[in-house]
């Protein structure tokens, strides 16, 4: 295979090389986070976290743990870049995005450091693609302080139950209200939209409620705009879970089983828009 | 001037209208050329369409059961009409289960290639369908245009990849670039390659094989990158042969072979 044919000494050059059988296992989870151009990716010896962010106050991101790849290789402690994350996407998927049987594209990513592109090389077939992107300077992702210790109210769903509610969320309302409550009713999505108000209830006793532990009433609301690009993750997601802290910060975790079974996680914050009162 | 031509046999029927839906994806309007042996589709390269030309020739005797002409003089036996395929496609594509589809050049309230179906009914009474698609008259004296453009001295002549190989990657591309370099050699290699600010990529197809031998040279053209996709869109069924010329910096002459069809694609290097 072409791609293994790399010469010693340039592999010596990179500070992070990591390689795929099949490149979907990355693009598929990165396109549950395309929401904006650019990503930053942060490579570290646990593996690849890419993060985007939209206007300070919704963050995506995605992760890819060292184990996925087949070879993921770090000269340094800690390695960030940014690119332009439709064009990686346009590159990863430069055979044609389809799942033929059969098919699938193997990757090679590799970055020499600040300063230089990021390289990479697909083949399919025999054919064999090089690309370098461009990097930029990397934007220090938002550090929301959202530590388990804060968590107020925590609930896992199985993901099918969620998808049909998000699938008809009423677009024309501004916010996403969320509920969560020891008591009734427990679980709840609610909108304001043109058409009137929309509540889903998802009681705790339900088939689909793997786990419910919700200490206090919360509501708070979520600027539609930014939740919105969520329902990509959750639409190739499992299960996932739903946390809210004292500061009403939200924190999406969906589990993602890629095209080998593998399990990877994407994450999203959002700050709430205003704190409403449970009367 | 007259012309019949009918198909009877559905094969040929399928045949003919998978040709003429290739040429309408590849260009609006084109020149139809008429023979007592062939068809021809031909765009001359102008200006006006950005300098891509195409010739398309066709065994008439390989689609048609029937097929009966008259030229505009008793010496001249040939008729050239403009043509817009996309109409004369879709009156094919609604009459493929026909028992015989008859083309001939009629005038209605204007000269019109009629498309007359005979479909099958469940009773004895037989249905017939006709779709009208105006062409114009090419005067005799805009016929030079229309002869078969010289083969160019080409640099480089190579067979191409898979074409649906090559239209996944020039479909992302496109993306990602208004322009992109063809680049091949006689050594069967052949790159695709796009440079903006943001990214550069290339595609390497290798082991492609070459009709003829000669030193490894390689000899590229820049072209837009709209006029490589619309060629590689319009391809309906694998060729038996593809190929690729090419004049360094100067044109890309794409030639594909299916069964009793040839169609040639002239992409022009941008300026």
């Amino acid at each position: 295979m072409p791609l293994s044919t790399q010469s010693q000494s340039q592999d010596e050059q990179y500070v992070l090389v990591a390689n795929l059988d099949n490149a979907r296992n990355l693009s598929n989870i990165l396109k549950a986070i395309t929401c904006k151009d650019h990503a930053v990716f942060t490579a570290t010896a646990n593996g690849l976290k890419v993060t985007v962010e939209d206007c300070k106050c919704m963050q995506a991101n995605a992760f890819i743990q060292a184990d996925i790849f087949q070879e993921f290789t770090l000269k340094e402690d800690m390695v960030i870049f940014q690119v332009n994350l439709t064009v990686l996407l346009d590159c990863l998927n430069i055979f044609g995005g389809s799942t033929a049987a059969g098919a699938s594209t193997a990757l090679r990513m590799c970055y020499m450091g600040y300063g230089h592109p990021l390289t990479l090389f697909l083949e399919e077939g025999g054919v064999v693609t090089v690309c370098k992107i461009n990097t930029q300077e990397p934007e220090e992702p938002i550090d929301f302080e959202f530590s388990s210790s804060n968590v107020t109210n925590k609930v896992i769903l199985q993901s099918e139950s969620l998808k049909e509610a998000f699938s008809e969320l009423d677009m024309t309302s501004e916010v996403l209200q969320i509920t969560m409550s020891p008591s009734q009713p427990y679980f709840r999505l609610s909108t304001f939209g043109n058409s009137g108000n929309a509540h889903y209830d998802y009681s705790k006793d339900s088939d689909m409620m793997e786990l419910f532990q919700c200490s206090t009433t919360q509501t708070n609301r979520y600027k539609m705009s930014l939740l919105k690009p969520s329902t990509k993750a959750l639409a190739i997601s499992c299960k996932v879970s739903v946390r809210t802290d004292s500061r009403g910060l939200l924190s999406l975790q969906y589990l993602v089983r890629n095209d080998d079974g593998q399990i990877c996680f994407v994450e999203y914050f959002c700050c709430p828009d205003e704190e409403v009162e449970e009367e | 001037m007259k012309f019949r031509g009918k198909i009877t046999d559905i094969a040929c029927l399928n045949h003919f209208t998978r040709v003429v839906t290739t040429i309408s994806k590849l260009t609006k309007t084109c020149v139809l050329r008429l023979t007592p042996d062939h068809l021809f589709f031909i765009l001359p390269g102008k200006v006006t369409n950005g300098g891509v030309g195409m010739w398309c020739q066709l065994l008439q005797a390989n689609f048609f059961q029937e097929y009966q002409m008259e030229g505009v003089t008793s010496e001249v036996q040939e008729i050239c009409l403009e043509v817009s395929p996309e109409p004369w496609s879709r009156a094919l594509k609604t009459v493929q289960s026909a028992k015989s589809v008859k083309l001939k050049l009629t005038r209605k309230h204007c000269a019109c290639l009629t498309v007359a179906a005979e479909l099958p009914t469940l009773s004895s009474v037989g249905r017939v369908v006709t779709h009208d698609v105006p062409v114009d008259v090419i005067p005799r004296r805009l016929w030079q245009e229309f002869q078969e453009a010289g083969v160019p001295d080409f640099d480089v002549s190579v067979y191409l990849p898979p074409l649906k190989t090559m239209k996944s990657v020039v479909d992302r591309m496109k993306n990602l670039s208004n322009f992109l370099v063809m680049e091949a050699n006689l050594n069967g290699d052949m790159n695709l390659k796009i440079q903006t600010d943001l990214v550069s990529v290339t595609t390497h197809f290798k082991d492609l094989g070459n009709p003829s031998r000669d030193p490894e040279v390689m000899a590229e053209v820049t072209v837009d990158i709209r006029k490589l996709q619309q060629f590689l869109m319009g391809q309906q069924v694998n060729p038996s042969k593809a190929l690729c010329n090419i004049v360094h910096q100067n044109v890309v002459h794409l030639v594909l072979l299916h069964e009793d069809v040839s169609l040639q694609y002239f992409i022009p290097a941008v300026a």
